[in-house]
């Protein structure tokens, strides 16, 4: 790993400019925090923040066919998609073990718009390169590498929408996706998110995210937010149960272990796993991803510490850390289908010492009413 | 910058000593704990435990990582601070008073000298 050659953001000198603390994360060097993740964290939950997310990978899969290919490749069922609409979706191997997890738009009749994790780009355009046959009518782009992004997070997300956009800017609600023409290029700009609060993501050609970048940074301060790294988006997509790719999903469990078979459509006639999904859906399945939350104070739980039910180890974790919301460490691992009922006891050995724990619901963190 | 006392001895791996003390109070830097921020759990080591200059004794744990803490010098664990256990963000805090971590009664008087004097580690860090 380490004479990895890591690939840099657009905005790396911007990072630096920021003070940012740099790490490699998915074969990138990415900026982990600024100031402080808890700080950062909840500037998020608190106001808005501003994330680099030019690692992330788009792909344009248009043509006749397009719908249906998709379709055969992934799980969820874009025909349910109107132009404008999006849905968090899956990509899976022969054995329903997942690739990918990814959120495909429909931005016209014939086209749809990718957003796929960045460690993964290249396998899931060999994917779908396997997959599509001549006769499908189909052309795919993949314009990961010419692109940048930027993830705005935070119940203040809407105001600095009309900073940057102006008043009368539409903006992108949940789930939902446009591509604008502006005076600095191409936008598309997507209702979605990885923290749980409101907010948008926006991707551009490389060279015109710098501008948007600083326009959004600006904004964010003005509204008592700020710049944010990947380890506040990693503690706040925890904290709502989200799953990360090569933490809590991989090719050896499905969709079902993990908690996502609302985003399987199963009615479908096919898709690439389906045939083990149909199985497990019948015969049950054996380990799911569970959360837990530390009792009483411990150390936090991170990725791959031992976990134990009934005195035996079961699992490892799979995600896990201190919540800065909750003041208390949360994490995920696959457990026992019979130990994954909310208020079962479980332990998580840290260096050689148990803590106790408790298997909760997910989201871990719920927004105070308003 | 960061703050490194002159009347403080350091290790390479940012552990701080105050030898003018029978019990000598030891801790992380200050740019120790900016470079963890967010600590969240101290794991401190039993009093009475013989330790060996650069024998991991703690262990500190921000939100990002858990690090190891080294013991700067040889001897028993004399104290721990057990305020750290419910407010380990004293660390970041407060690194080189209240925020001590345990007191070393030293084998050797001899040894401190040989760690990094101020200026060397302010050299260090730089």
């Amino acid at each position: 790993m380490s004479d990895e050659i890591l690939r840099r953001s657009p905005l790396h000198a911007v990072h630096l400019e920021f003070n940012a603390h740099m790490v490699p994360f998915a074969g990138w060097e990415m900026p982990v925090q600024y100031s402080s993740i808890v700080e950062e964290h909840k500037a998020v939950r608190s106001a808005v923040g501003v994330f680099d997310i030019s690692h992330m990978g788009q792909f344009i899969v248009s043509g006749r066919g397009a719908e249906a290919f998709l379709n055969r490749a992934l799980t969820n069922d874009l025909c349910r998609l109107s132009p404008g609409q999006g849905q968090y979706t899956l990509m899976l191997n022969e054995g329903g073990g997942v690739i990918d997890d990814l959120i495909a738009y429909r931005t016209s009749d014939r086209e749809f718009f990718l957003v796929v994790n960045a460690s993964k780009i290249a396998e899931d355009w060999a994917q779908l390169q396997s997959l599509l046959a001549n006769e499908d009518e189909v052309q795919m782009a993949n314009a990961s590498s010419l692109t940048g992004g930027i993830a705005v997070q935070g119940p203040k997300s809407r105001a600095l929408f009309k900073t940057v956009f102006g008043p009368d800017a539409v903006f992108p609600e949940h789930n939902t996706i446009f591509v604008a023409a502006t005076e600095h290029g191409i936008l598309w700009l997507c209702g979605t998110g990885y923290t749980g609060e409101e907010g948008f993501e926006l991707f551009t050609p490389e060279s015109r995210i710098e501008h948007w970048f600083r326009a959004c940074v600006d904004a964010a301060k003005a509204e008592g937010g700020t710049v944010c790294g990947l380890g506040a988006r990693d503690t706040l997509r925890l904290e709502m149960g989200y799953p990360l790719n090569g933490n809590d999903l991989s090719q050896l469990r499905s969709p079902l272990q993990a908690g996502l078979g609302f985003f399987v459509a199963l009615d479908k006639e096919f898709f690439v796993g389906r045939d083990m999904l149909v199985k497990q859906k019948s015969e049950g399945i054996p380990d799911k991803l569970t959360a837990f939350r530390m009792v009483g104070t411990t150390p936090p739980p991170r990725p791959h510490y031992p976990v134990l039910w009934q005195g035996q180890q079961v699992a490892e974790i799979a995600s896990g850390t201190q919540s800065p919301s909750l003041g208390c460490g949360i994490g995920m691992a696959y457990l026992p289908t019979e130990a994954s009922k909310p208020g079962t006891a479980i332990e998580v050995e840290i260096r050689g010492r148990y803590f106790p724990a408790e298997v909760v619901k997910k989201p871990f963190y719920q927004k105070p009413r308003a | 910058m960061s703050q490194v006392p002159d009347n403080l001895r350091y290790r390479e791996s940012h552990e701080w000593i105050d030898a003018s003390q029978d019990a000598a109070p030891c801790g992380i830097s200050d740019h120790a704990q900016a470079e963890l921020t967010d600590i969240v759990f101290v794991e401190l080591p039993k009093v009475g435990r013989v330790v060996k200059a650069g024998e991991q004794c703690a262990v500190v744990e921000s939100v990002k990582a858990a690090s190891d803490i080294y013991a700067p010098a040889s001897g028993e664990i004399v104290e721990v601070n057990e305020v750290l256990h419910n407010d380990p963000g004293l660390v970041n805090r407060d690194p080189y008073l209240n925020g001590w971590m345990f007191k070393l009664k030293l084998a050797s008087a001899a040894e401190v000298e040989t760690l990094l004097t101020p200026d060397a580690y302010r050299g260090h860090i730089a």
